[in-house]
C-alpha cells in the first residue's frame, strides 16, 4: 500500500496518495491515483480538489434533474456518499460549538480544528499516551477514541476550562510550581487526568498516584516533578513557597 | 477511516433491528476498540449504532444471590462497585489492572468481552492475517511472536486473547445475556469464545445482530478468596504476558473446590479445569500448586519467541495459588 518511493518530493509524515485514494474505494479516484505516481503532493491535492467541485457539481446536478437516468459516475456517487456530514452542537467548557462534522471525526479533531481550542493535544490517536484527556460529565476520557457524534449532549471540559478567569485551577498552579513539565507537550492531558484522580479519591501515595496517572505518558520524563505537583494539589499547597 | 453513517438507538429493539438490517452495521458502546481499529482499517463498519442510551448500566443482586451486570456498565464503575469488589475481588482486580483509568471510564462490559486480540500482525493491514482476512495466511507463526498464545492456537492463527476481565469471568463461570433478531438467549461464558481452528475470523458464539445485554455472575461464595495476578513488560498500562485468575476454598488444609483460569497466554479466556479438577480433594500447598500449574500448560504449543510463557506461566500460577491460600 505504500508507495512513497514512487513520491521523491512528497512529506514523509504524510501518507501516500495511492494508499488515502484505495482505501476510499472510488474507481475515478484510484485512476487517478495510477496516473498520479510520478505527481509531486502539491498536485495531487489540486486534482483531489476538483474532484470535489466535480462531484458537488454531480450533486448540484442531480438535486435538479431527479429524472436523470444516470446522475452520477459510480465513483462520484461514492464519493458523494461517503461524505456524511452531521450537524451538531457539542457543549466544551459551559459553552455550545454547533459545527457540521463528518461521523468519523473524533471528538479530538472537533475540539481541536472545528472549535479551535488547541490546548487538548493529539499525541499517538490510538488511545496509548493520554494527551488527549479530556472530562466528559466529570470524568476523564480519552478524546481520540471517541466520535464527536456521540457526544452531542454532554458536557466536555478541556484544560481551556479549567481556571476562571486568570485564576489557575489548583492543579494547574501545582504543575508550574513543581515544574511538572519539560516541553509541555503532555502537560494538558496529564492535568485533566490528576484533576479527575484526585475527584475519585482512589489514589491516596505514591504508589497508587503512579498507578493512577499510568495512562499520561511524558516523554522527557518529567514523572517526579508531575508526581510533586499533584502530591501538593492534594495537600493543598500550589505555592512552590510552602 | 472510512465513511459510515450513524444514528443512536433509544430501544433495545430498534438497534437490533438496525444493526440485522446492515451486514456491515455494528453496535458502538465505549468505542476504545472499535473506534482504534477503525481507524487502522481493521474494522470498516459502514453503519455505527450507538447503543449508550440503553438501559443497561445496572448491578443488582437477585434473589439466588447472583449478580446481573448491565452489558453498558464501565469497567471502573463495575471495578469499584462495592459488590463486585467485597464478593469477587478477582474480577475487580482484573478490571483494574486491564488499560488506563481514562479507557475503563469508556470501556463497557460488554465491549470488554468483543476486546479485538493485539497481534501486530491482525492491526497491520499490510501483513496477512487469517483473523482479519480470512485464508491470507498467518504472518505472526514465522513472525514477531513474542506476545502470543501457547493455549488454543491452531495452524491458522496463534493471536491471545487481550482482555483482563474476561480471564476472572471465564473462572467464575459467568454467562452472557443476548438480545438477537430472533430473541433471547444465554451462552456460558467458557462457550463465548471459539478457539480460532480453521476459522480464526469467527471469534465468538454470537450472530450478526445480537447484543449483549447483561451478564451474570453465579453465586460462588468461596470467590471472595480470589486474587488475579497479571505479568507484564511494565509495571502498569500494559497488556498481560501471562495473567492468572484463582479463587480457592481451603478447609482445615484441603483445597475443597477452585478455579483456575489464564490470560495472555491462550487464543481465547483460558479456564484450566482440568487443573481444578486434580487438585481438588488435595492438600493445600506448593507441590499442589505445582501439580496444577504442569496440568495447565500441558497442551502448550510454543513459536520461537513466546516459549518463555510456558514456565512463567506455570509459576505464576503458582505463586497465585499461594497468594490465595494465605489469606484469611
Amino acid at each position: 500500500m505504500q508507495r512513497r518511493d514512487h513520491l521523491p518530493d512528497s512529506d514523509p509524515s504524510v501518507p501516500a496518495p495511492c494508499t488515502v485514494s484505495e482505501q476510499s474505494g472510488a474507481p475515478p479516484v484510484s485512476q487517478i491515483s495510477t496516473s498520479m505516481h510520478r505527481l509531486s503532493r502539491r498536485k495531487f491535492l489540486a486534482e483531489t480538489t476538483a474532484l470535489g467541485a466535480e462531484v458537488a457539481l454531480w450533486n448540484m446536478l442531480a438535486a435538479e434533474d431527479p429524472a436523470s437516468a444516470d446522475p452520477l459516475p459510480t465513483g462520484a456517487q461514492q464519493a458523494a456518499a461517503s461524505s456524511n456530514k452531521v450537524s451538531a452542537t457539542l457543549q466544551i467548557n459551559g459553552k455550545p460549538y454547533p459545527m457540521q462534522i463528518e461521523t468519523r471525526m473524533s471528538l479530538l479533531d472537533a475540539i481541536r480544528e472545528q472549535a479551535h481550542l488547541t490546548g487538548t493535544k493529539k499525541g499517538c490517536d490510538h488511545g496509548q499516551c493520554g494527551a488527549c484527556t479530556v472530562h466528559i460529565d466529570g470524568r476523564r476520557v480519552l478524546s481520540c477514541l471517541t466520535l464527536a457524534v456521540m457526544q452531542e449532549g454532554q458536557n466536555i471540559t478541556t484544560i481551556e476550562g479549567l481556571a476562571e478567569g486568570e485564576k489557575l485551577h489548583p492543579m494547574q498552579a501545582a504543575f508550574v510550581a513543581h515544574d511538572g513539565f519539560q516541553c509541555g507537550f503532555c502537560t494538558p492531558g496529564q492535568i485533566m487526568s490528576a484533576v479527575s484522580m484526585v475527584k475519585e479519591g482512589h489514589a491516596h501515595n505514591e504508589g497508587e498516584i503512579r498507578e493512577a496517572m499510568s495512562g499520561n505518558l511524558c516523554r522527557c520524563g518529567a514523572y517526579p516533578n508531575i508526581l510533586a505537583a499533584i502530591q501538593a494539589a492534594m495537600e493543598g499547597k500550589t505555592d512552590a513557597s510552602l | 477511516m472510512h465513511p459510515f453513517s450513524y444514528i443512536r438507538a433509544t430501544d433495545e429493539r430498534a438497534a437490533i433491528g438496525e444493526v440485522t438490517a446492515t451486514p456491515q452495521a455494528t453496535f458502538v458502546a465505549g468505542g476504545s476498540t472499535l473506534i482504534d481499529l477503525m481507524k487502522l482499517n481493521v474494522m470498516q463498519p459502514t453503519r455505527l449504532i450507538d447503543i449508550n442510551a440503553l438501559p443497561l448500566t445496572k448491578i443488582e443482586t437477585r434473589a439466588d444471590g447472583s449478580v446481573r451486570v448491565g452489558a453498558l456498565v464501565r469497567n471502573s464503575d463495575m471495578a469499584y462497585d462495592e459488590t463486585i469488589r467485597t464478593r469477587y475481588p478477582l474480577l475487580s482486580e482484573a478490571l483494574l489492572s486491564g488499560a488506563s483509568a481514562q479507557l475503563r471510564n469508556v470501556a463497557t462490559l460488554g465491549g470488554n468481552i468483543l476486546q479485538r486480540t493485539r497481534c501486530f500482525y491482525f492491526r497491520d493491514t499490510s501483513m496477512p492475517c487469517n483473523k482479519r482476512e480470512p485464508g491470507s495466511g498467518c504472518a505472526a507463526i514465522e513472525g514477531h511472536n513474542r506476545i502470543h498464545a501457547v493455549l488454543g492456537v491452531s495452524s491458522k492463527c496463534i493471536a491471545a486473547h487481550p482482555s483482563d476481565m474476561c480471564v476472572a469471568l471465564t473462572a467464575l463461570d459467568a454467562v452472557v445475556h443476548v438480545q438477537g433478531p430472533k430473541g433471547e438467549r444465554t451462552i456460558p461464558f467458557t462457550d463465548f469464545h471459539l478457539l480460532p481452528a480453521e476459522h480464526p475470523e469467527r471469534e465468538t458464539a454470537l450472530e450478526h445482530g445480537e447484543l449483549i445485554t447483561a451478564i451474570t455472575l453465579p453465586p460462588l461464595p468461596f470467590a471472595t478468596r480470589s486474587h488475579y495476578l497479571k505479568v507484564r513488560d511494565r509495571a502498569s498500562y500494559a497488556f498481560a504476558l501471562v495473567s492468572v485468575a484463582v479463587a480457592l476454598d481451603v478447609q482445615q488444609g484441603t483445597i475443597r473446590n477452585a478455579r483456575l483460569a489464564l490470560g495472555g497466554v491462550g487464543t481465547k479466556p483460558w479456564r484450566a479445569e482440568e487443573a481444578e479438577k486434580a487438585i481438588r480433594g488435595k492438600r493445600a500447598g506448593v507441590s499442589t500448586y505445582h501439580a496444577a500449574a504442569e496440568i495447565a500448560l500441558r497442551g502448550a504449543k510454543t513459536q520461537k519467541y513466546n516459549a518463555f510463557k510456558v514456565e512463567l506461566a506455570k509459576r505464576s500460577i503458582v505463586r497465585a495459588l499461594t497468594t490465595v491460600e494465605a489469606m484469611a
